[in-house]
């Protein structure tokens, strides 16, 4: 046992074998900004998620207006966003920057760093047992190349042209040819630059993840012990290791093509009246490349997710997780899949229809893995003795907006009903339920389930309760009603429907939906202002264990250390869901069997 | 001032929520933690099962609202589109009852099984019996509606019948343009490099096919109960032609020619009787993101009985005279043979 704590180690403070030693030549810098310490560099990206998270929905907050008022002028956003909103009304270029935008924040700064990288770097090594990440330095440059990815893309949204603005699927030849659109000028430079140094960081973010599950679980910590979280995160970290570097290649070409006079993309063009020299590009291709990662990365968002629902649900029902080997195999199966189904996104682009039918098969058999994972989820809730905690409600809603987003996605799957909803506001909604909404949820259950772990604080609970209800509430009433709109035919990123006889009719429900998105929004800030005001003054916590759980993180001291434990590292001696085993109420898992115990 | 009153009113509810949670949590410490804890157990419990009821009910009020707005009641306008929406209401029945079920469950267990001091929880960690049901089960239902699904999706996207009409959309930043081949029913050659702005679709009118082809914009006519075989361009970026009365949509990709075609079942005038509404349009949205004007891409389609589309076809000039307007017969001969004639007895030229 002591070997592997001694060489964990080593691996950290370069040397000293006690993490006593070393705090004392801590300085600001090395703890709070440089840091290789996996949960303050967990803690950083949470901060700069949340910080990604309240821009990226302001911006769906003001492009709502637009498409909730779109016959009134409001003065004040003139005054906020000067020529982009002359008049008081968002200029079409501006309205498809601020959809753009969201989409990009949201899907990779947000629900890709901000929840994999806060969770992953928190949860991993605390939950398998080990001091630290396999290399934290290579941790801490991840979060300083999303930091930097950070960076380019903020400065992106102060170019003169713009910021990127031809969705944040990026399409070429829309986002090939400054000629195309004010966005696709210096703003979708930035954007692909950005993107480049995003995907470094998640590349060493995900090995480091892998590498550590690997080899540093401490004693008796066996693969088919690990909490449900951390399979979770690896299937994860897998999927990123070998998706992401295909969105790079991708990438990378669109710069040459845009940049360097290449036809990886381009074909037969003729744009703002000059007949381009480019020929035998193929403009498909490129969404092949980012669909290869685009439908993994739905997963790389939605498995944490799952897994974190899963522990939190089965910690609070007090009962095992139902069916741990199929939840895992699910997790596999999903992760399998992901890689198996990206065409789905491209049945109307003239996809061989042969080819399409495989697509359509592998899309509709990922549903089978999400029922097992939903019905296990519901017997682990069933004759349970549940206490709703904020994370419970949470894992909670979780499961019911997977079951709501996951089952429209049953519609989407099958090639012949996409090629009436392809490209509606049946896909907004979607995808906005099961994707954004249902990660959304899961990072708060990990965020209100752990934040005693991170902070040693809790989140006041008043202000959760009131968190909890108004954003489910809000979210099935803002994307409920939008499953219609796209049955009638509405085609989403559509500035304006005035003159539209077939799309005019929904601009009430367009007003609703969008009051009800300023009100949800409002309440986010309550949660952001609990948030930081509760690291500083929330309720101290007082037992090291709270939620009276299994795994091995509550095994530490309240606030631990660089190095996790004081001591030795724990041994395992069991799976992390033994709830009202024998009689017992929990037994964590680095409690040795008992010579009386039943096996299972 | 308006907007001044609305963040005013908006930071003194935070401030009153604010104070509330402090204040609920200083009771809570003069309460005793447990105490609190377990009654917050119990509203949060009910609340879930009200929220379930309410729920429910508002997707039945959501349904009573929107339904009659959606394209179901007034049927698809394309023979091929009915097997979209029967497959549609097959769908919806199945992940509705899925969705019910599902739902009910998670909210009826929660509020049933909330934290009692007289409950212990069960310990059950796995049950291969159930779990084989649960797998098993959604496998067959989803092999049934894949089967079912591709069944239309091969009829849709197959080739088009032989006797089909042959349009020839071209998609550009922000408008469509079509192309009828003309009486020997064969389009003419297109180089885009040949683009001008007034040959704009860069038609070869050294290829004599090209000569009594016929050019419109934003317009497009078809008649009705005769497949129409859409051959789909574009000239700049992605767009998509998204027919959605016709229940079809297919990209418009530069450089690589897409091809869809449909039955269309209903005249624009009988629809606007079937609907009731004088201004009913089919209309072509643009369905694929395509630059700044891309919410303004508006194509409109006529569907008309055989007799008036061949009048409109008729009365239409080749563009052949338009690009060339000093080649055009005088008077404009209407009788598309004898425009193929003419046509072919003058020399090309550009």
């Amino acid at each position: 046992m002591s070997s592997v704590a001694t060489l964990h180690g080593a691996d950290v403070h370069g040397g000293h074998d006690s993490h006593h030693e070393h705090h004392h030549h801590e300085t600001f810098i090395s703890k709070y900004v440089f840091s290789q310490d996996h949960k303050m560099i967990a803690r950083q990206f949470l901060i700069t998620g949340i910080i990604w998270a309240i821009i990226g929905g302001l911006f769906s907050v003001v492009f709502r207006f637009q498409l909730g008022y779109p016959d009134s002028t409001f003065p004040w956003l003139e005054d906020i966003f000067g020529h982009w909103a002359a008049g008081g009304k968002l200029k079409p270029e501006f309205y498809y920057a601020l959809v753009t935008m969201h989409g990009t924040i949201l899907v990779f700064f947000v629900l890709t760093a901000g929840l994999s990288g806060t969770f992953a770097n928190f949860l991993i090594p605390l939950q398998i047992g080990a001091r630290d990440m396999a290399s934290p330095f290579l941790n801490m440059l991840s979060y300083w190349f999303f930091f930097l990815a950070s960076v380019i893309m903020f400065s992106s949204l102060f170019v003169q042209t713009g910021p990127a603005s031809g969705g944040w699927t990026i399409y070429p030849p829309l986002s090939a040819l400054g000629d195309a659109s004010s966005g696709s000028k210096i703003g979708m430079d930035l954007w692909l630059v950005s993107m480049a140094m995003f995907i470094v960081s998640s590349l060493l973010g995900g090995l480091n993840y892998i590498t550590t599950i690997l080899n540093m679980r401490t004693k008796g910590m066996s693969m088919t012990r690990m909490p449900l979280t951390v399979w979770s995160l690896f299937f994860t970290a897998v999927l990123g290791v070998l998706s992401f570097p295909v969105l790079l290649s991708g990438a990378i070409l669109l710069l040459f093509d845009r940049n360097l006079g290449t036809s990886f993309y381009l074909s037969d063009i003729v744009i703002a009246g000059k007949i381009l020299p480019n020929e035998g590009g193929s403009a498909i291709l490129f969404q092949h490349l980012f669909w290869f990662l685009g439908h993994p990365e739905v997963y790389i968002i939605l498995l944490p997710a799952m897994g974190m629902s899963s522990e939190i649900l089965a910690t609070n029902s007090r009962k095992p997780i139902f069916g741990y080997m199929a939840m895992v195999g699910s997790l596999f199966a999903i992760a399998i899949l992901a890689f198996l189904v990206w065409a789905h996104h491209m049945f109307v682009t003239g996809l061989n229809p042969f080819l399409g039918s495989f697509f359509v098969l592998l899309t509709l058999l990922i549903a089978v893995p999400s029922a097992i994972k939903v019905f296990n989820w519901l017997t682990t809730l069933w004759r349970g003795n549940i206490r709703f905690t904020p994370g419970m409600l949470f894992a909670i809603g979780f499961v019911s907006l997977f079951i709501s987003g996951g089952l429209t996605g049953i519609f989407l799957g099958n090639s012949a009903l996409d090629l009436h909803l392809h490209d509606t506001y049946f896909v907004v909604a979607h995808f906005h339920i099961v994707m954004g909404v249902a990660s959304f949820f899961g990072m708060f259950a990990g965020v209100y389930h752990w934040f005693p772990k991170m902070f040693g604080r809790y989140l006041n609970n008043t202000m959760a309760y009131i968190h909890f209800w108004v954003t489910i509430i809000g979210a099935y009433l803002i994307f409920w009603p939008m499953h219609y709109e796209g049955l009638a035919g509405m085609p989403r990123r559509y500035y304006d429907f005035a003159n539209w006889e077939s799309f005019k009719m929904f601009g009430g429900l367009n007003e609703f939906i969008s009051l009800v998105a300023m009100i949800v929004f409002a309440v986010q800030l309550l949660f952001v202002f609990n948030f930081f005001y509760s690291i500083f003054k929330g309720r101290k916590v007082t037992s090291t264990n709270p939620w009276g759980s299994n795994t091995l993180e509550w095994t530490t001291p309240i606030k631990p250390g660089h190095g996790n434990w004081p001591g030795e590292i724990p041994e395992v001696y069991r799976g992390a869901y033994d709830y009202a085993k024998d009689g017992k109420e929990f037994i964590p898992q680095n409690v040795p069997v008992g010579a009386d115990e039943t096996s299972h | 001032m308006k907007e001044f009153l609305m963040v005013a009113l908006g930071v003194l509810i935070f401030v009153v929520i604010f104070q509330i949670a402090k204040a609920s949590e200083y009771v809570s410490v003069l309460k005793g933690e447990e105490k609190t804890r377990k009654q917050n157990n119990r509203i949060n419990a009910f609340i879930l099962l009200g929220f379930l009821v309410v729920g429910l009910f508002g997707a039945w009020y959501c349904n009573e609202l929107y339904y009659g707005k959606t394209l179901f009641p007034q049927g698809s306008a394309s023979v091929e589109g009915e097997k979209i929406d029967e497959m549609m209401l097959i769908t919806i029945a199945v992940t509705g009852l899925v969705f019910v079920i599902t739902q009910v469950l998670l909210f009826w267990f929660a509020y049933k099984y909330q934290e009692s001091d007289n409950r212990k929880a069960f310990y059950f960690a796995h049950s291969t019996k159930l779990e084989l049901i649960w797998t098993t089960i959604p496998a067959i239902v989803l092999a049934v509606l894949v089967v079912f699904g591709l069944r239309v999706w091969f009829k849709m996207t197959g080739d088009a019948p032989k006797d089909a009409i042959v349009v020839e959309v071209t998609g550009h930043q922000f408008g469509w343009e079509y192309r009828y081949p003309g009486a020997d029913k064969v389009l003419g050659k297109k180089d885009y490099k040949l683009t001008t702005t007034t040959n704009s679709l860069g038609v070869d009118f050294n290829d004599p096919a090209s000569l009594d082809d016929i050019h419109v914009s934003t317009t497009m006519h078809i008649p009705v109960g005769v497949p129409i075989k859409m051959v789909i361009n574009a000239q700049d970026v992605i767009h998509d032609v998204g027919l959605s009365h016709f229940r079809i949509k297919m990209d418009a990709v530069p450089g690589i020619p897409t091809t869809q075609w449909f039955t269309p079942k209903i005249t624009t005038a009988d629809m606007r009787a079937k609907t009731g509404n004088p201004n009913f349009t089919y209309e072509i949205s643009c369905d694929q993101m395509c630059g700044a004007g891309h919410f303004s891409m508006r194509g409109v389609i006529i569907v008309e009985t055989m007799e008036e589309y061949r009048k409109w076809l008729a009365e239409q000039k080749p563009e052949y005279f338009t690009v060339f307007p000093d080649k055009a017969p005088k008077p404009i001969i209407t009788d598309t043979v004898a425009v193929k004639q003419t046509a072919q007895l003058l020399p090309a030229k550009k």
